[in-house]
């Protein structure tokens, strides 16, 4: 057993402050063990949202020394004895209380997204899929929906003016993920860069540095995704082939606000 | 009676002044790629405009700063298409029809954006760390819109990337005495072709355009075969894009110090 010195961030609706505390802390723990010995035994009152303590569900998500991370699964030994842990909440969305973020952002953006468009001719059943294609999808199945990319992504946690037009990692992947699958007809490629904010991003990778389950997010869905964006709005050759007649466009309206 | 909702009062983000609680070393990795962008830079641009110390007869060794050699007072033989009719002034490169594509290609590159607007741009210094800029509109806008051309610049850099495997491949059939012959000068010079395709071929253009934009790999096994291959270098495309300016200096400097007598290639047959 020994002592660490944490700095939480206390408050609500916005305003709060970082107070300090000195709690027990046993071999083989991690932050969310010594945030619940902490409401057990100085601070009842700490609001903190986890279910799982297994890096599954994407409750607990918090800042620990200002990187987003699953208070469930950093451990404490990552720390030195003399360190001070600052636990903040998430910064890009709004506090509810303490380390309580309200989320919702994320499934407004996930609402808007057209769903799984397959061809209506494929009765149910017929659809078969072979394993190189699940594949591709799995990774991104992977998500836990923790939502640490969207809430590292400069794009809106600097800019939060930019919130309305932009999707975060977490969607845009999403976007992808449905614009790679063999049997899906819709083509969000639009929508993806004027609805979804794809051209926000600029590819410095900080969602695939914070997410708990190593997606390559940029690399297997933002910049594939941005390829097929390129295809179909900025290749003159390919909007060439378009003027004459070759490749008709059908570009999928967003559905509409929720 | 139904009850009305009252509407919550909005919450706010918590408000907190710091630009980041980070406690790791943050800056140490910008300022290496500041430093390691501005190294190359800096040389690639004095050896460029120098028109100076760029082939070795003996052995047919051009340096990749200088090829093609289009200025009519290239050295002899070291222009592969022949040169145009005119001496080039002091601020033209050499190989001018390739050079600027090259730095398209590179500036354009996933990777080398991700390097500039962290290290350079600062949007954002590093992860979770608070950025300088009151307004941001990222790749939405001219000129940064010109970014999604970099697949033309792909296929551009693929056909240079053949001019210098030809080049260090005719040097090969120059040995000393004629005929076949290598030195450490075609070593370094196949190497850093070799490691050239690697960047070029790790290119996300390039893994989108041989099979990355299917829809279908089971219907597409070949191209599902090269993208599979394609994928396995493209995880490893920062490395190989470090690595290659790397290999670009030294082949170049190896050429450089040959030529101007400096040093002699070290022979190891003919
Ligand atoms: S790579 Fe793009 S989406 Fe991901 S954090 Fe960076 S800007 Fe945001
Ligand atoms: S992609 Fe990764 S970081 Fe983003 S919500 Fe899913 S699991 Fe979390
Ligand atoms: S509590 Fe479920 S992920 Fe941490
Ligand atoms: S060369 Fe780096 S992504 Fe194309």
């Amino acid at each position: 057993m020994s002592k660490a010195s944490f700095r939480i961030w206390r408050g609500d609706a916005g305003e709060g402050r970082l107070v300090d505390y000195t709690v027990e802390v046993n071999e083989g723990e991690v932050v969310l063990d010594v945030l619940h010995r902490l409401q057990a035994t100085q601070a009842p009152d700490l609001a903190v949202r986890w279910n799982c303590k297994a890096g599954k569900c994407g409750s607990c998500s918090v800042e620990i020394n200002g990187r987003p991370r699953l208070a469930c699964m950093t451990r404490m030994n990552l720390f030195g004895p003399d360190d001070v842990i600052t636990v903040t909440p998430i910064r890009t969305f709004p506090v509810i209380r303490d380390l309580v973020t309200d989320v919702s952002y994320n499934y407004t953006k996930a609402r808007q997204i057209p769903s799984f468009t397959p061809d209506p001719r494929v009765k149910p059943g017929e659809m078969r899929m072979r394993q190189v294609d699940v594949e591709r999808s799995q990774e991104f199945r992977k998500c836990i929906e923790c939502f640490l990319c969207n809430t590292v992504c400069h794009v809106i946690r600097d800019h939060e003016e930019n919130t309305e037009h932009f999707s975060g990692p977490r969607y845009l992947m999403r976007v992808a993920e449905l614009e790679m699958h063999p049997e899906d007809t819709a083509d969000r490629r639009m929508i993806a860069q004027d609805d979804f904010g794809l051209g926000y991003c600029n590819i410095t990778k900080c969602c695939t540095e914070v997410c708990p389950e190593h997606i390559k997010i940029t690399d297997n869905a933002l910049i594939p995704l941005k390829e097929r964006v390129a295809s179909r709005r900025y290749d003159p050759v390919v909007w060439l082939g378009s003027k004459i007649g070759r490749r008709p466009a059908k570009d999928t309206p967003k559905v509409p606000n929720t | 009676m139904t009850q009305v909702a009252q509407p919550r009062p909005a919450n706010k983000r918590a408000q907190i002044s710091a630009p980041t609680f980070r406690t790791d070393n943050w800056r140490l990795s910008p300022i290496l790629t500041v430093l390691g962008l501005a190294g190359f830079v800096g040389y690639a641009t004095f050896r460029s405009f120098q028109q100076d110390h760029y082939w070795v007869e003996l052995y047919h060794y051009l340096t990749p700063f200088y090829s093609p050699c289009l200025s009519a007072t290239c050295e002899p033989g070291s222009a592969v298409f022949g040169t145009l009719p005119w001496a080039f002034p002091w601020f033209m490169p050499f190989a001018a029809a390739t050079l600027p594509f090259l730095l398209l290609f590179r500036l354009t590159c996933y990777y080398y954006r991700k390097a500039y607007y962290r290290a350079i741009w600062q949007a954002p210094t590093a992860c979770a760390v608070r950025e300088p800029h009151r307004s941001y509109s990222g790749e939405t806008r001219f000129p940064l819109l010109g970014q999604n051309l970099h697949r033309y610049f792909f296929w551009i850099a693929g056909a240079i990337a053949v001019l210098n495997t030809y080049d260090a491949l005719v040097a090969l059939f120059h040995g000393h005495n004629g005929g076949f012959g290598i030195g450490l000068g075609n070593l370094i010079l196949l190497a850093n072709v070799v490691l050239l395709w690697c960047y070029t071929l790790s290119c996300h253009s390039c893994r989108h355009a041989f099979g990355g934009r299917l829809r279908s790999f089971s219907r597409h096994p070949v191209r599902y075969w090269m993208w599979t291959q394609i994928s396995r270098l493209n995880t490893r495309h920062m490395q190989f894009a470090w690595i290659t300016l790397g290999s670009l200096v030294l082949t170049d400097l190896y050429v450089a110090l040959l030529s101007s007598g400096v040093i002699t290639d070290l022979r190891f047959f003919n």
